[in-house]
């Protein structure tokens, strides 16, 4: 997919009750990229997430993206619970967004075969997501964002209740299939973060919280020991940690 | 652990035992005591009653059940399509949900009169009786169930830009059949009351009915036979819904025969 939007937040603030989130944030999102958004628990980040994804209104400030289209129609939203409907099988699934709009389903049910194929599940077309380990029903959840053919997918810790190799692989696994749209991820994980982006936008503690963006220099999908991680990830962790110092190396 | 011969001998049903013992001391009990026939009958007296009045009896619970029937498809109906309404709009909720509560609270005998004055010693009364008796426990479970629709599930939903009818019938109300199925089947279990109580006020048919009229003739074993017949007819329609019901949850995982269940029942 070529051309993906970027998306832009425009000094969005959000109070949550008493709470202050964000306080006129702005970020811009290059298309085409993978960006990661890290911080910790209760910080704000799923907040971002369903800001950008039209989920939660935003109490000033506008989010958009370049091309001026709606953003709404351009996003796939892939979250940490999978969301898999338990009364439909995994090809159904994976059809859900035609299903919803009540599109044609035979114009999809050849992608969805090959999207089956491609995230190792055809075997398991007909199977209920009962029957489906947490790692297959990732796979369903992205073979359904995939089938969304969105150049925006936003991603709520979709890994986070994976086992360590499951998980290396579906992160694999996603990028490979994900590239050339913009993909926002949002993790608590650093590790995961760095091998994966392009950009890594660190949520900084606080009330309001703020936020700083680093881009990386080397090309995602990096090894566990790839050098430009090792140098990255002390000051990573010390800015989610207390955002006193930058995490931007001199 | 399961042994060769456990898992290999044929299994009696506890409830035929122990429905098999009941009856063996109410017999010895009305022989050996001596107790009047009119007031307590062996329960051989009621099996041969039951046998040489199949006919009447087999005509009013052909009767009671079209009542209670037509109660459950009715009040079920109701309850769904209002627990609907309830839950799309905030405004007629403030309003019904109390009044629904509060008539609950007004036991079903005190308007028995009311509804054979309103709608006749036909069978538009007692269909009306069952109707009030299950129309409560189908809301409040459907309500419930609509109320509590996974985030993920509607965030993921309106991403992708589905409608909101189409979010409440593709994703809501599948989504509230297990609870929506256990006010179901409490209805179930309580929809007999409301058809007998129905024909006890005021009719002219029906199983309620053909226990007044042998009470009032002391015909006690006719009474025992049509309560065994509304007992069966109850067992039967519940039965029949309970399947039915486990038959739309295809993908309802079933732990009753989950190991730690099984030793419990050892």
């Amino acid at each position: 997919m070529t051309n993906a939007a970027g998306i832009t937040l425009d000094e969005v603030s959000l109070a949550l009750g008493e709470h202050c989130v964000f306080q006129k944030l702005s970020v811009h999102l290059e298309g085409g990229q993978w960006h990661s958004v890290l911080g910790r628990s209760g910080i704000g980040k799923s907040s971002l997430l369903r800001i950008i994804a039209g989920l939660q209104q935003p109490d000033s400030g506008r989010v958009y993206s370049q091309t001026g289209e709606a953003l709404r129609a351009r996003i796939a939203y892939m979250a940490q619970d999978d969301g898999l409907l338990p009364w439909l099988t995994a090809r159904q699934n994976v059809q859900l967004g035609p299903r919803l709009r009540a599109e044609k389903a035979q114009e999809s049910d050849a992608q969805v075969d090959e999207l089956l194929d491609k995230v190792g599940l055809s075997p398991w077309a007909d199977a209920l997501p009962a029957v489906l380990s947490g790692g297959m029903r990732q796979r369903v959840a992205l073979a359904r964002t995939l089938l969304e053919k969105r150049d925006i997918v936003l991603m709520d810790e979709p890994f986070s209740r994976l086992d360590a190799i499951t998980r290396d692989e579906l992160q694999g696994l996603s990028f490979e299939l994900l590239q050339g749209r913009t993909v926002l991820l949002v993790t608590h994980d650093p590790m995961e973060a760095l091998r994966l982006s392009h950009v890594l936008h660190v949520l900084e503690p606080g009330s309001p919280s703020s936020i700083q963006s680093m881009p990386l220099e080397t090309q995602p999908q990096r090894a566990i020991d790839h050098a430009e991680i090792a140098t990255l990830l002390p000051a990573v962790w010390q800015f989610m940690k207390d955002g006193r110092r930058t995490p931007v190396p001199a | 652990m399961k042994t060769a011969s456990q898992s290999t001998r044929p299994r009696v049903p506890a409830f035929l035992i122990g429905g098999s013992l009941i009856v063996l001391l109410w017999q010895l009990l009305v022989t050996v005591s001596g107790i009047p026939h009119f007031l307590l009958p062996a329960p051989f007296a009621i099996l041969k009653t039951l046998f040489s009045q199949i006919q009447l009896l087999g005509l009013h619970t052909a009767i009671t059940a079209f009542e209670i029937v037509s109660g459950l498809v009715i009040g079920c109906l109701l309850g769904v399509v209002s627990a609907v309404v309830l839950s799309t709009s905030r405004r007629l909720r403030r309003w019904l949900l109390p009044v629904m509560v509060i008539s609950q609270s007004l036991p079903v005998f005190a308007l028995a009169p009311l509804l054979t004055l309103w709608f006749g010693y036909g069978l538009g009364s007692k269909v009306v009786m069952a109707v009030l008796i299950i129309y409560f426990p189908v809301v409040a479970a459907t309500f419930d169930g609509l109320r509590h629709t996974s985030a993920a599930m509607l965030d993921l939903a309106a991403t992708m830009n589905a409608s909101p009818t189409t979010i409440l019938l593709q994703i809501r109300l599948p989504a509230a059949l297990p609870s929506m199925a256990s006010g179901i089947r409490v209805a179930t279990s309580v929809a007999p009351i409301g058809a007998v109580v129905g024909e006890w006020v005021g009719s002219s048919q029906g199983l309620g009915y053909l226990m007044l009229q042998a009470n009032g003739r002391m015909q006690t074993d006719l009474m025992f036979a049509a309560l065994l017949c509304l007992c069966l007819l109850a067992y039967l329609l519940y039965s029949l819904v309970n399947r039915l019901l486990d038959r739309c949850l295809y993908w309802l995982p079933d732990s009753s025969n989950s190991t730690i269940t099984q030793t419990e029942a050892h």
